[in-house]
């Protein structure tokens, strides 16, 4: 176990390493910051100075090396466009795009699985047929879309929730979030549906194709044979057995939920790091966007290895080992 | 071609909008729930957001904009742009370099501390020197030496005539001496933000909002708003929906796409300014064979943009009313010169060139190039308003003229790259491409120095010239202007330069942007012409 730990770290410590050298010198062929940065009426004189304060007056190469020596001294840079350390500006905003993804990903696993499991149980059933409509639609209309027309929905016509932005905050445990107040649910609610859209639609197809495998197989035939309840079966046979592939592409979901949540956070204006990164980007904000690559691939990698020891945990048939698989 | 998806998208957003007007009832009562809120408080929805609470960070609008709710410059600007006093209630000229400015007396900063010259003088020492800051505030303190009087006068002694004195200290805010040698992160937490202004820092949360508080005691008189937050939300649609829905009292930015409806909505009242801001096109003036003109057999051609007859021909051939209507839907008016002629500096003979497109063909057949050439213009995508859009539109004109145009519309951090130095040896890459310029000082010097004077470093000349016109008469007059103290001299002089430079088509102008607000109706707006949201611009009735 530990060895499989190990050898998974040290991989994704060469994917970092990849990561960084593919980002660092990708956002450099983009273009020379220092033009998004200074503001326009400056001299020229005045944007040299600008471009040796931040270092970009020095050849590409040199700039790197500067860069993986802070790196090894614990210091990912500072952002040019904020001036404060690039880490702590993503951390800062963490919070809120893990809330909204846990929010996204309960959301999926409570509307998708049961929806699912009925799907499966009664194909031809017409509410069967019309989930599944639906979960092609889920998996087809482009999130923006979507957002805007929540918006629209129960924002604008009927009121209900608000449009944009984070709600209050209280804390729990030490634990600053909006899901412990009342503010706060009526405005995650939108944005966490609007990202699990099309988790929601991909558990549904998850679960009805696991349940028809699982419902033909020997084991449920005899446990209908033994005169089980008909609940037992399914909330403990059939759901049990059917929760492996669920569990693996959720926990990589979750990964691009929190990496990717880019859209949502935009269109609902949700101050995640998704919305950060993007405006990182558009202003070549170097230290910002090689920082979030660094977090997202630590992110996956984390998540990955979570997975593998639930996988273990679910199915007693998989052991993990330090051997490669 | 205008990209069909776009099309399609707004007519679906139309149709879902007639239907919310057809519930107007349900919404309005639904509005009216959700907006329970003091009477006092007003909410206003942003399209950029800062990038800091350090007033001297980064010189950038969506940051100087909220900074100057805490932090006052000593010369103020009203939305027009006019000068007026500021933390400095009076000034004289004593002579040609030397200025004395009296401030204003009994002003205190918001932790109570009395406001005085040394206040002045640690902005003096601060401002220029902000660690690691993307674009400072240098320009207008460097070369000015300040020398106090007493606690409440001081004078200011310059190299040469600084005539543009009030305009440049009109752009930075003042902070209390004892914060002095605080960090970018000390005023971002709060600690430090301690300024003289109508509000008080009250909460900023990076990427959402920043909450500011009224200052009972604000020299000016009391405040209206007793609690202003600005929240950021960048996506256009989801503005306006959370203008329509009640999220926010007020928005800056409405959308061209929206404005007309926006107007027609019996809820919500708009105003609009016209903005010191010109697009406009830039022309290739310093080589030979520019690398987006061939001939329309792909040879390389002499570059015809040194032929004044070919940029008159391509001006012409510009239906700037089209833009306005189609493009811009209304939100902007043809543009002649750097700024709108209600400007100080501005000229009064220039008209906005008219569209005529047979006169343009005969140009061209004049400058020898009666079948065109084949051309690839270029511009910024998602800078300015519509960019992309009017660079289509200006295509499409121009292949009318006969010329082959291939279009290429950039991300803008790719974009600003490679127009100033993406080209062989590091100069500006493009041939013909559309850029924007706003005139922060309210008059044209800047706009003439930076967009038409000779590039030369050394002088700080055509610092933004990415097409490198270079004309002696113009820098002459610019230059002389720039060192001349008296207004009408000075103004005659600019106006001079900038006829000039339109006359010899150093620049192709398209169209002043308007600046429009929204707002709920039971508010008021008075628009300004800087592109700044001030929560002293809105009021109720």
């Amino acid at each position: 176990m530990l060895a499989f730990i190990l050898r998974r770290a040290g991989q994704g410590l060469l994917v970092i390493l990849a990561m960084v050298v593919i980002v660092f010198f990708g956002v450099n062929v983009v273009g020379d910051p220092v033009w998004i940065l200074v503001s326009p009426d400056m001299t020229q004189d005045q944007i040299a100075e600008v471009s040796r304060s931040l270092g970009l007056d020095r050849p590409i190469w040199e700039q790197f090396f500067h860069f993986v020596g802070g790196i090894l001294q614990g210091d990912l840079g500072r952002s040019f466009v904020h001036g404060t350390p690039a880490i702590r500006l993503i951390l800062d905003r963490m919070p809120a795009t893990i809330e909204l993804a846990l929010v996204a990903l309960f959301l999926a696993v409570i509307l998708g699985i049961p929806l699912g499991l009925f799907a499966g149980l009664k194909p031809d059933h017409p509410l069967s047929r019309g989930v599944m409509a639906v979960s092609i639609l889920g998996f087809s209309l482009p999130t923006f879309w979507v957002g805007l027309m929540l918006i629209m929905v129960f924002a604008v016509m009927l009121g209900w929730l608000p449009a944009t932005g984070r709600g209050d905050l209280g804390s729990f445990f030490g634990i600053t979030t909006s899901l412990v107040t009342l503010d706060g649910w009526s405005h995650i609610l939108m944005p966490a549906f609007n990202l699990a859209l099309l988790k929601i639609s991909l558990v549904i197809r998850l679960a009805r194709a696991g349940t028809r495998e699982v419902s033909l197989q020997d084991y449920i035939k005899f446990a209908r044979a033994k005169g089980l309840s008909r609940s037992r079966i399914i909330g403990v046979h059939v759901l049990k057995n059917i929760l492996i592939p669920i569990v693996t592409v959720l926990g990589l979901e979750f990964g691009s939920l929190v990496a990717f949540s880019v859209v949502t956070e935009t269109i609902f204006a949700w101050p995640g790091m998704g919305k950060l990164l993007l405006e990182a980007i558009q202003r070549l904000d170097r230290p910002v966007i090689v920082a979030y690559v660094i977090i997202v691939v630590v992110l996956f990698v984390v998540i990955n290895l979570i997975v593998d020891i639930l996988y273990s945990l679910l199915d007693p048939r998989v052991r993990l080992s330090g051997a490669p698989a | 071609m205008a990209p069909s998806g776009r099309v399609g998208y707004n007519r679906l957003e139309e149709n879902i909008m007639k239907l919310a007007m057809k519930r107007a009832l349900l919404a309005t009562c639904a509005v009216a729930y959700a907006t329970f809120a003091l009477a006092q408080d007003i909410r206003i929805g942003t399209s950029s957001e800062p990038t800091s609470m350090d007033p001297h960070f980064h010189n950038l609008t969506p940051n100087n904009q909220i900074m100057a709710h805490i932090f006052e410059p000593l010369i103020s600007m009203d939305a027009k742009q006019t000068i007026r006093p500021g933390l400095a209630e009076s000034w004289k000229v004593i002579d040609d370099t030397t200025w004395e400015f009296k401030l204003r007396a009994g002003v205190k900063f918001h932790d109570g501390s009395d406001f005085g010259v040394d206040d002045v003088i640690a902005t003096w020492a601060r401002a220029p020197e902000v660690p690691k800051s993307p674009s400072n505030f240098s320009a207008y303190i460097r070369g000015k030496t300040i020398e106090k009087v007493d606690d409440l006068t001081f004078r200011i002694k310059t190299a040469g005539p600084e005539p543009l004195m009030l305009n440049h200290l009109a752009q930075f805010g003042i902070i209390s001496r004892k914060n002095k040698d605080m960090t970018t992160e000390d005023y971002n937490s709060g600690k430090a933000a301690s300024g003289t202004g109508p509000f008080k820092f009250s909460e900023y949360v990076a990427g959402d909002r920043v909450v500011l508080t009224r200052n009972d005691t604000h020299w000016g008189g009391k405040p209206t708003w007793g609690k202003v937050t600005f929240k950021s939300i960048k996506s256009d649609p989801t503005r306006v929906a959370a203008l329509l829905s009640g999220d926010v009292d007020v928005i800056e930015n409405v959308p061209t796409a929206d404005a007309q409806r926006i107007k027609k909505d019996a809820r919500l009242t708009t105003a609009s300014a016209l903005s010191n801001r010109v697009i406009y096109f830039h022309l290739d003036r310093h080589r030979d064979t520019t690398p987006f003109i061939k001939g329309k057999d792909g040879a390389d051609i002499k570059n015809p943009l040194y032929d004044l007859r070919v940029r008159q021909a391509l001006s012409k051939a510009l239906n700037r009313p089209a833009i306005v209507e189609r493009v811009m839907e209304g939100e902007a008016e043809p543009a002649s010169q750097f700024i709108p002629e209600s400007y100080a500096g501005t000229s009064k003979n220039l008209k906005p060139t008219a569209y005529d497109l047979d006169g343009a063909k005969k140009l061209l057949a004049e400058a020898g190039l009666p079948n065109g050439f084949k051309i690839t213009i270029h511009g910024p995508n998602g800078r300015y308003t519509n960019d992309a859009k009017i660079l289509e539109a200006a295509g499409q004109m121009w292949a009318r003229l006969g010329l082959d145009v291939s279009v290429e519309a950039i991300p803008a951090a790719n974009f600003f790259s490679r127009a100033s130095t993406g080209g062989a040896g590091g100069v500006p890459e493009f041939s013909l491409f559309l850029v924007g310029w706003s005139a922060g000082t309210g008059e044209p010097s800047d706009s003439v120095k930076a967009l038409t004077t000779t590039f030369d470093r050394s002088k700080g000349t055509g610092s933004a010239n990415r097409g490198r016109y270079s004309n002696p008469k113009v820098d002459e007059l610019l230059l002389a202007a720039i060192r001349t103290v008296d207004n009408a001299k000075r103004n005659a002089m600019l106006a001079e330069a900038t006829e000039i430079a339109m006359n010899d088509v150093a620049i192709i102008p398209i169209h002043y942007p308007l600046n429009t607000w929204a707002a709920k109706k039971e508010f008021t707006i008075t628009p300004r012409s800087d592109e700044y949201t001030l929560a002293t611009s809105f009021g109720r009735k």
